[in-house]
């Protein structure tokens, strides 16, 4: 799988480089700058783009806006956004086009090798990878929500890994817990949100994001 | 420079000009009641003074200038109710004593010292001299033309009595001159009402001279409560950097000390014993994520990150997503106010969300933010419980005086029941943002 890396900092890139060639991905490029990111997505058209929020000049949010652009220019391209900290603003920017293969995570998530390459794999398969942090703070914002106080607890574990982005195999390994199971209580939680029940994987996600960001 | 609201309620739309010149008209007989009992206190003043040099006088200067200070107090506060002029009250604080009474002689001192004592004298002097020619005309136009209306029925007896009766420049002898001073009496009464209004905000204008503050007394109140929000801000910068230090010396620092002793440990039994290196290695993993997170919450407290990339209005729109209550924004702000502005407007309206979160009991807040007329004004909304009190929460006191330090204000409106209303008003300029939109 090919890898286009942005990142500003040399120690972060380096790292980043090493730690995803030592997995089994193929670096086509790591750049420093929103614009040499762009000239290397259209030239080596990577499967998935993983891109720092924060790039040169201004230090801000360079590099959401470069990811929202990248996206503009090949619609559907994967991106992993990663930042020192997550916004659900950012988050929203990122999922607003609906289209999926769209990562949002913290850097830390990094130092847990196989849990970052597994968030990139399935961005670049067309699903979505949400920090756990943004899924808590959407839950946090809908404290108040009378659907969501009716699910069971293990349901409300359910509906965090699901709004994670994660599908019913990689929930039941979490959860230990069968597939099975987690299909029933999926079923279940779109009972009591009144959502329109999915089979695929990605639609149900974000149907679900876009219940928690109302 | 003053720090006076002005707090006329704009007149009905409604109320004619006839109705607002009768109420003008009323006004200066009020004041003109005022004006004589300026009048009074100054005569009592004189033979105070006078009696002063046997003693007896000295004893009622004082209660006689506080009486005349109440008079004044009165004309500056209906020169704002009344005549659209609002003075702020310029006198010096009142002496304290521990024992209560200040006694006699430091409360001379006091008196004496105060400019605007001797202000107000002179002001009760012109004003007793022509003070009334402004508030009185009004009324008086009136009662002469109401005079000359009633004239057909009242020059008989006049005459009879023997009086020069002359109606302004008519010579009123007969029933058609009584007759002709009818109109004229109206032409009285018209500008009588239509001269109110103006010649009451002349009088304000009037007052405003000498009832102001002096510039040197403004300057000095400017110079004490800046005096006092420097330091303020100065104290609150220091504890800052206090907490700071503490939060990364008992936090990030301790964890990375923590996690340089398991890799070390671990390094001792990479070779004797793989399987607990492996355990010590994913524990030294899992220090060094809770040392980044509390540095990224160090950083929030600090400066906001999405402050600092998107501005005060999308930082709000962050804050708002992360409330557990459902709140709307709108904001309109063209550019970005100072960086320490912008900052000190987020951390205020972050405390405020915390506090209709945590007491209100609201299921609903707003907040508004605009600039207009060189004031930054954020408005925060909530359908709570209400009962705020600005005095007693140490929250709300927290951002009245970081507020202060940019002569900011907040007002609070929380009647039991609700709704609660926060007002937040700093004067800043707007400048375009450094970073380029590109």
């Amino acid at each position: 799988m090919r890898v286009v890396i942005a990142e500003d900092l040399y120690l972060l890139r380096e790292g980043l480089t090493r730690m995803l060639e030592a997995r089994g991905f193929d670096v086509a490029a790591a750049v420093d700058n929103p614009e040499d990111l762009l000239t290397e997505i259209t030239r080596q058209r990577p499967d998935v783009a993983v891109i720092d929020v924060r790039l040169p000049p201004t230090f801000t949010d360079e590099g959401l806006r470069a990811a929202l652009a990248a996206r503009r220019e090949i619609p559907g391209l994967p991106v992993l956004v990663l930042s020192q900290y997550v916004e659900q603003l950012y988050a929203r920017e990122l999922l607003a086009d609906g289209s999926g293969s769209v990562g949002y995570l913290l850097k830390d998530r990094v130092l847990d090798g196989r849990q970052f390459t597994d968030a990139l794999q399935r961005v670049a398969e067309g699903g979505t990878a949400m920090d756990p942090e943004v899924i808590a703070r959407l839950i946090t914002h809908n404290e108040g929500n009378d659907a969501l106080a009716a699910l069971s607890p293990r349901e409300r574990q359910v509906l965090e890994s699901m709004a994670e982005g994660r599908s019913n195999a990689a929930i039941a390994q979490r959860l230990v817990i069968t597939e099975r199971a987690v299909a029933k209580h999926t079923a279940s939680i779109f009972v009591k949100l009144d959502l329109q029940p999915s089979d695929d994987d990605n639609r149900r996600v974000l149907a679900v994001l876009a219940y928690l960001g109302q | 420079m003053t720090s006076v609201q002005t707090s006329t309620a704009p007149s009905p739309a409604a109320r004619s000009w006839i109705g607002r010149g009768l109420i003008a008209s009323g006004r200066g007989i009020a004041l003109t009641g005022l004006i004589l009992a300026e009048l009074g206190l100054l005569c009592a003043l004189a033979i105070a003074v006078t009696f002063a040099a046997v003693g007896v006088g000295l004893f009622f200067i004082p209660g006689l200038v506080t009486a005349s200070r109440a008079v004044a107090n009165t004309i500056r506060r209906l020169a704002g109710e009344w005549c659209g002029v609002p003075i702020a009250v310029p006198y010096l604080p009142a002496p304290t004593a521990p024992g209560g009474d200040p006694g006699l002689w430091r409360r001379y001192g006091w008196l004496l010292n105060d400019p605007a004592t001797w202000r107000d004298l002179l002001w009760m002097t012109v004003d007793s001299l022509v003070g009334w020619a402004l508030t009185l005309t009004p009324a008086g136009l009136v009662a002469w033309g109401l005079f000359g209306v009633v004239m057909p029925a009242v020059w008989h007896p006049i005459v009879g009595a023997g009086g020069n009766n002359w109606y302004a420049f008519i010579h009123v002898t007969g029933a058609g001159r009584a007759w002709l001073s009818v109109p004229l009496g109206v032409v009285f009464i018209l500008a009588g009402l239509w001269a109110g209004p103006p010649l009451l905000s002349a009088y304000g204008r009037f007052a405003r001279r000498l009832l102001a503050p002096a510039s040197r007394v403004q300057l000095e109140r400017r110079v004490r409560r800046l005096a006092e929000t420097r330091s303020v801000a100065v104290e609150a910068g220091a504890a800052e950097v206090r907490r700071i230090e503490r939060d990364l010396h008992d936090g990030a620092q301790a964890r990375l000390v923590a996690m340089g002793m398991t890799l070390d440990a671990a390094d001792q039994l990479l070779d004797d014993n793989p399987a607990a290196a492996r355990v010590l290695l994913t524990e030294a993993r899992e220090t060094s994520v809770k040392a980044l997170a509390e540095l990224r919450d160090l950083v929030r407290g600090i400066h906001p990150p999405v402050l600092a990339d998107r501005g005060l209005a999308d930082a709000i729109r962050a804050l708002a997503l992360d409330s557990p209550v459902q709140v709307q924004v709108a904001a309109a702000l063209p550019d970005r106010p100072e960086p320490p502005v912008e900052s000190a407007a987020y951390f205020a309206v972050s405390e405020l969300l915390t506090n209709v979160t945590k007491h209100a009991g609201a299921r609903q807040a707003r907040v508004d933010v605009r600039h207009d007329g060189g004031i930054l004004r954020i408005e925060v909304r909530d359908n709570g419980s209400g009962g705020a009190d600005a005095t007693r929460g140490s929250g709300l006191a927290g951002i009245q005086r970081r507020l202060g330090a940019f002569d900011g204000t907040m007002t609070v409106s929380s009647p039991p029941g609700g709704p609660t209303v926060v007002t937040l008003e700093i004067p800043c300029a707007l400048s375009s943002p450094k970073t380029s939109t590109s």
